[in-house]
C-alpha cells in the first residue's frame, strides 16, 4: 500500500493505537476525574470546616504544580516507597487527580453560582440537604456547568500527552517512535498536531455553541 | 391554647451591629399580626429568625410547639408546620408550576403522583391560577409567580404562613391580586405574620399591628393605633406612608 502522507501503514497503524490510548486517558480523566470532583465540589462548600480546608488544600497541591511533576512522582517516585505500577495505572491516576480538582473547582463555582435564594426556599419546603442538592441545586447547577465542562475536556484531552514523558503508549509518545525511525519530524508532528485538532476543535465548537444557547435559555 | 409563634426576650446581632435588642410577642392561632416599621427595624429579621433562617443569641422561640432556639430542633418537622413567601418569589426556575408545588409534599411527606396533582390543583384554584399548572415560573408576571409561591407554601398545609414584604416587587396593579389571596387566606381563619409597608391593607385585615422601632417592639395593639398612634415614632412613620 502506498504512503499516506509519508507515513507507512504500519506507522498509521500505530498512530491509530495510539489515538486510542489517547482517548481511554481522556476519558479516565473525564469520567473517573469527574466523579472525584463531583466530590471535590462538594467538599469545597461543605459545612464542616476541616472538609472544606482539605479540599482547598487537595486543589491548591494539584493547581500548583504541573501535571509532568504528578506523573513523575507517581511512576518515578512511589516505586521508591515499595509501590510499583505500569505506566498505564500512573497516566490514569494523575490524570484523574488532576481533572478532579479543576473539574471540582469549576463545579464549585457552578453550584455557588445558583442564587442564595434558591437554596432557602428549598430549606423552607422543608426538604432535606440531600434533596434540596439533588432537585433544586444540582439541575440549575447543571445548565451554568456545562459549558465550561466540555471546554476543560480539550485541557484533557491535551495534557494526556505528557503522559508520554512515563512510557505510555499514547499518541504523542508513538510519534516519537515513528520521528525515531523516520527522521521526519516535520511531517510526523504536523499529522499528530492535525490528530489532536481533530479530537479537540469539536469539544471547543461545542462549548461555545452550549454557551450561546443556555446563556439565550437563561436571559 | 398555647400560641403558634412566641418571641421572648429575642436578641439578635449581624456582627457587631444589634438587629433584635430585646423582642417579646405572641400570635396566638388565627390571629393574623402585620409587622410594620423602617427599612432595618428588625422586622424581616424577626421574622426570618421564626423558620430558623436566622439563628438567635439570646432569648427563646417557639413555633408549633417546636423550640426553634434548641440547636438539636427537628429542621424537618419545624418547617412543614411553616410556611414562608418571599419577595423575590424564589419559585424553582427549572420545574413548572405544578412541580413547584408538589416537589416537596412528594419528597418530604411522600404523597403519592395522584394526590399531589390532585393538591396542587386545590392550592391553585385557591389562588386563582389553575390554567398555569403546566407553565414555567419565566412565562408568569411577578403576581402570577407569587401567587404560585403562595400555593406552593400552602401545599405544605402549613400552620402559620410568614409573609416577608411579599408585594414589594410588584406595581399596584399586580400588588393587588396577591394581596387578594392573602385576604382570602386571613378570612379562612389561618394563622399570619406579615412583613409590610401596605398600611392600608394592614389596617384592613391584621388583627394586631406590631410597629418595631430600633429592634425593638415600640408599638402595637389593635389596628387602630394606625389612626392614633400613641408614640411619635410611630405617627411620624404612618404619617410618611399617607
Amino acid at each position: 500500500m502506498a504512503a499516506l502522507l509519508g507515513l507507512s501503514p504500519a506507522h498509521w497503524a500505530a498512530l491509530l493505537s495510539g489515538l486510542s490510548w489517547t482517548v481511554f486517558l481522556s476519558l479516565v480523566g473525564f469520567l473517573a476525574g469527574g466523579l472525584v470532583g463531583f466530590g471535590v465540589a462538594l467538599a469545597r462548600i461543605s459545612e464542616s470546616a476541616i472538609v472544606r480546608r482539605i479540599s482547598l488544600a487537595y486543589v491548591n497541591l494539584i493547581q500548583g504544580t504541573p501535571l509532568l511533576i504528578l506523573m513523575f512522582v507517581l511512576y518515578f517516585g512511589l516505586p521508591v516507597l515499595g509501590l510499583e505500577m505500569p505506566p498505564l495505572a500512573a497516566a490514569c491516576i494523575a490524570m484523574t487527580l488532576f481533572s478532579a480538582a479543576y473539574l471540582g473547582e469549576i463545579w464549585r463555582g457552578c453550584l455557588e453560582a445558583v442564587p442564595r435564594t434558591q437554596w432557602e426556599a428549598a430549606d423552607c419546603l422543608a426538604l432535606a440537604r440531600w434533596e434540596r442538592m439533588l432537585l433544586v441545586i444540582l439541575p440549575q447547577a447543571l445548565r451554568i456547568a456545562t459549558p465550561p465542562t466540555v471546554g476543560f475536556m480539550v485541557q484533557i484531552v491535551k495534557n494526556t500527552s505528557i503522559a508520554s514523558v512515563i512510557g505510555m503508549a499514547e499518541m504523542t509518545y508513538i510519534g516519537k517512535l515513528i520521528n525515531n525511525a523516520t527522521f521526519q519530524p516535520f511531517r510526523t508532528y504536523l499529522v499528530i498536531a492535525a490528530l489532536y485538532f481533530a479530537l479537540c476543535y469539536p469539544l471547543s465548537w461545542l462549548s461555545r455553541r452550549l454557551e450561546r444557547k443556555l446563556n439565550v435559555a437563561h436571559r | 391554647m398555647s400560641p403558634i409563634v412566641s418571641f421572648r426576650d429575642v436578641h439578635k446581632s449581624f456582627g457587631a451591629v444589634p438587629v433584635l435588642k430585646g423582642v417579646s410577642f405572641e400570635i396566638p392561632k388565627g390571629q393574623v399580626v402585620a409587622l410594620i416599621g423602617r427599612s432595618g427595624s428588625g422586622k424581616s429579621t424577626a421574622l426570618r429568625c421564626i423558620d430558623r433562617l436566622e439563628t438567635i443569641d439570646r432569648g427563646s422561640i417557639t413555633v408549633c410547639g417546636h423550640a426553634v432556639s434548641d440547636p438539636n430542633i427537628n429542621l424537618r418537622k419545624l418547617r412543614q408546620d411553616v410556611g414562608i413567601v418571599f419577595q423575590s418569589y424564589n419559585l424553582f426556575p427549572h420545574l413548572t408550576v405544578e412541580q413547584n408545588i408538589t416537589l416537596a409534599p412528594r419528597w418530604v411527606k411522600k404523597a403519592d403522583r395522584r394526590k399531589a396533582h390532585e393538591l396542587a390543583r386545590d392550592v391553585l384554584a385557591q389562588v386563582g391560577l389553575l390554567e398555569k399548572i403546566d407553565a414555567y415560573p419565566e412565562q408568569l408576571s411577578g403576581g402570577q409567580q407569587q401567587r404560585v409561591a403562595i400555593a406552593r407554601s400552602l401545599a405544605m398545609h402549613p400552620q402559620v404562613m410568614l409573609f416577608d414584604e411579599v408585594t414589594s416587587a410588584l406595581d399596584p396593579e399586580l400588588t393587588g391580586e396577591v394581596l387578594k389571596v392573602i385576604e382570602e387566606l386571613a378570612k379562612q381563619g389561618m394563622t399570619m405574620l406579615l412583613v409590610t409597608h401596605e398600611m392600608a391593607f394592614a389596617a384592613r385585615i391584621a388583627d394586631r399591628i406590631i410597629f418595631m422601632h430600633q429592634g425593638l417592639i415600640h408599638e402595637s395593639g389593635s389596628r387602630e393605633i394606625l389612626r392614633s398612634p400613641s408614640t411619635p415614632e410611630l405617627k411620624n412613620f404612618v404619617g410618611a406612608g399617607l
